[in-house]
């Protein structure tokens, strides 16, 4: 690995993340993206800005979010380890957050920005729904209209967070291009933005997208990183060995890492959706991917071989996407962090097993980070330390688990 | 002077007609834009998630794609429309990625060995320009590239560097094949771009009618119609080309019939 001195510095100037990145968009959105940019740099360095955004994520979100031991956990995966084996295992408790997820971390950045910026309506894409209720929140909270284009398919699997998004305000709308889920939200959402660039902000949901928006929606997350950092000296007085993160665009797990990518002792994983199999339906897009450019940056993306996109399957709503971030794509080419994949199946018991053992129902996104934990916890020592991001609640995804469990409720 | 550049000194403003490859009987279709007077062929090429593009020519993607058009198919379209038609421009139009999967130089040399003779890319603007620019130079196709209604006179410069062929004025802030701008509007934007470059100015999005068509061939040099000719592919099937034949004349009569006003 050739090492740079700093795994903090991307994306470059044109918003690079080694090859990838960048600000694939049409003609007609480069000023707007240009502008943004621009607006982005201002608000960074002006004190007012951040005041107020520490001050909604204190008062309104609920941060910062507990670090919790997870002792249960610990011990029964100890149970099924060599003797001296079976990590501590300790969790980051964003889904304790106001919407039951991170993504309302990243929305009261981007309003505050289009606030900033003079915009007076909101578009936004969802799969399950999260992202959308997150911005419909924000919306509600700051009086804006608001907008949010979620695929036919999932409106009608996602019933409870659709009708949310409604009692917020917000007006959704079903998108029939396609395959009806969420890349389609998200280029129906990039052709509202771009017949409507001056009065509309676009708050995309994930660490991806044209530059600048891989950069800001992983500043705005990374206050999850940088609690945690504080909160593992706080309470242990030492980093954690290994950070874990479930990945669909990657925003809580770029936040989670980022503040960490310069500490050599800490090791990270991110976990991808692996669907019904990496041989079958999925979205592991790292691990069964190639480079490739969509959704305005270049990024490794589910594809054939004429570089049509191909649709992505997993359980989880959230991680059914065919791409990722570039700056994972970034960290996964130059070793920095590494990346494994968790099936539906697989998921689905890590969802289960932290239900009885700390009483946490978790979101079925982070159960994919919770599935890689267990396979990781038995192979270190009991005196290192895990620390996964739990980043959803699972209120969302009781329904799935059910008719996945074959249960009727 | 390029076949392509060459296209837009016949004394009239040019015609120039899209259609997505493998939506219907393309090179019938191709044939009977070329008998009604089209001037330049756009050949789309199909893309799973064509983000500016509106619901007659997203249809069409889905339809060529679902028919199973690859690109190894584009090519021969475009090869055998160059081995029937020696003079006429042909530009293949389409999303980055499935320009750049098999690398931009792969894909510079086949589509010149296709007899393409230029490229149009949505989603590569001048910042992005490497990923595929470099390539379609060294292998001498014209890169068309995109000016818009957000494109202010400030950043015209950097758009033109490394244009060829013509510029493609986009006359809406949206996607294809929904509204059209005002003339007023067109007549400025087309003043603005001649101020800042020797390039043919050609005028897109919207246009349906031989009269908007007339209107736009007085100022510009040349007039672009896409969705409206998709509609008609996808309305007829398999009479698509007799029909689309007819209505091109009308569009070809009204813009030979235009005067050009501007130099």
């Amino acid at each position: 690995m050739n090492a740079p001195n700093s795994f903090r510095a991307q994306p470059d100037e044109r918003g690079h993340f080694g090859d990838y990145g960048g600000r694939y968009v049409a003609e007609t959105l480069m000023p707007l993206i240009l502008e943004l940019e621009r607006e982005y740099r201002a608000a960074k360095s002006d004190p007012a800005f951040q005041a107020q955004f520490d001050d909604l994520l204190e008062h309104y979100v609920g941060r910062p979010s507990p670090l919790y031991y997870a002792e249960r956990l610990t011990d029964a995966l100890r149970e099924n380890a060599t003797d001296g084996m079976g990590a501590e295992i300790w969790f980051k408790r964003d889904e304790l957050n106001h919407t039951g997820a991170h993504k309302i971390n990243n929305c009261i950045g981007q309003i505050l920005l289009a606030i900033r910026m003079g915009k007076t309506r909101i578009i936004a894409e969802t799969g399950a729904g999260q992202h959308g209720v997150a911005t419909a929140t924000v919306c509600a909270r700051f009086g804006l209209p608001c907008v949010i284009y979620m695929g036919a398919k999932d409106v009608e699997r996602q019933a409870p967070n659709v009708f949310r998004m409604k009692l917020l305000g917000a007006e959704v709308r079903a998108v029939q291009s396609g395959a009806h889920t969420l890349k389609d939200a998200m280029n129906e959402a990039m052709r509202d933005w771009v017949a409507n660039v001056h009065d509309t902000f676009y708050i995309i949901g994930t660490a991806a997208g044209p530059h600048p928006y891989p950069e800001l929606v992983r500043d705005f997350q990374s206050v999850i990183g940088r609690e945690a950092r504080a909160q593992m000296m706080a309470r242990i007085g030492r980093l954690p060995d290994l950070l874990v993160a479930a990945i669909g665009g990657g925003s809580n797990a770029i936040g989670l890492f980022h503040p960490f990518l310069d500490d050599p002792d800490v090791q990270m994983l991110g976990v991808e959706a692996a669907g019904e199999g990496l041989e079958k339906k999925h979205a592991a897009s790292l691990a069964g991917g190639f480079p490739g450019v969509l959704h305005g940056n270049k990024t490794y993306l589910l594809q054939d071989e004429d570089g049509q996109i191909a649709e992505a399957h997993s359980i989880s709503a959230g991680l059914d996407y065919p791409g990722i971030g570039p700056e994972h794509a970034w960290l996964k080419d130059i070793g920095r962090v590494e990346y494994t994949a968790v099936t539906d199946d697989e998921a689905l018991d890590a969802f289960q097993l932290l239900c009885r053992t700390e009483g946490i129902i978790p979101a079925l996104e982070p159960s994919h980070a919770i599935a890689a934990v267990s396979r990781k916890a038995r192979e270190m020592r009991q005196d290192q330390v895990i620390l996964a991001n739990l980043c959803g609640r699972g209120d969302k995804d009781i329904f799935t688990v059910a008719h996945a469990l074959g249960v009727a409720i | 002077m390029s076949r392509l550049s060459q296209a837009f000194t016949k004394g009239h403003a040019a015609l120039v007609t899209f259609v997505t490859a493998g939506d219907g009987d393309t090179p019938a279709v191709l044939d009977a834009l070329v008998a009604a007077g089209a001037d330049v062929i756009e050949l789309g090429m199909p893309f799973t998630d064509p983000m500016a593009d509106g619901p007659a020519i997203q249809a069409a993607n889905i339809r060529s794609l679902v028919a199973g058009t690859t690109t190894a198919d584009i090519l021969r379209i475009a090869r055998d429309f160059r081995a029937r038609h020696a003079d006429v421009p042909l530009v293949l139009m389409g999303y980055a990625n499935p320009m750049v999967r098999r690398g931009a130089d792969w894909f510079a040399s086949a589509a010149k060995e296709a007899g393409v003779d230029g490229v149009i890319c949505v989603d590569i603007p001048p910042e992005e320009d490497e990923a595929l620019g470099p390539a379609l130079r060294r292998s001498g196709i014209d890169l068309v590239r995109l000016a818009t209604p957000t494109t202010d006179v400030a950043r015209l410069p950097q758009v033109l560097d490394g244009a060829s062929g013509f510029v493609y004025y986009v006359s809406v802030a949206g996607i294809t094949g929904l509204q059209q701008a005002a003339q007023g509007s067109i007549e400025d934007a087309v003043a603005r771009l001649k101020a800042a470059t020797d390039l043919p100015i050609a005028v897109g999005f919207g246009v349906r009618t031989p009269d908007q068509a007339r209107e736009i061939a007085r100022v510009a040099d040349g007039v672009v119609v896409g969705s409206a000719i998709v509609e008609l592919v996808a309305a007829h099937g398999r009479d698509a080309p007799a029909h689309v034949r007819t209505y091109v004349e009308g569009l070809a009569a009204a813009v030979r019939a235009a005067r050009k006003e501007l130099a």
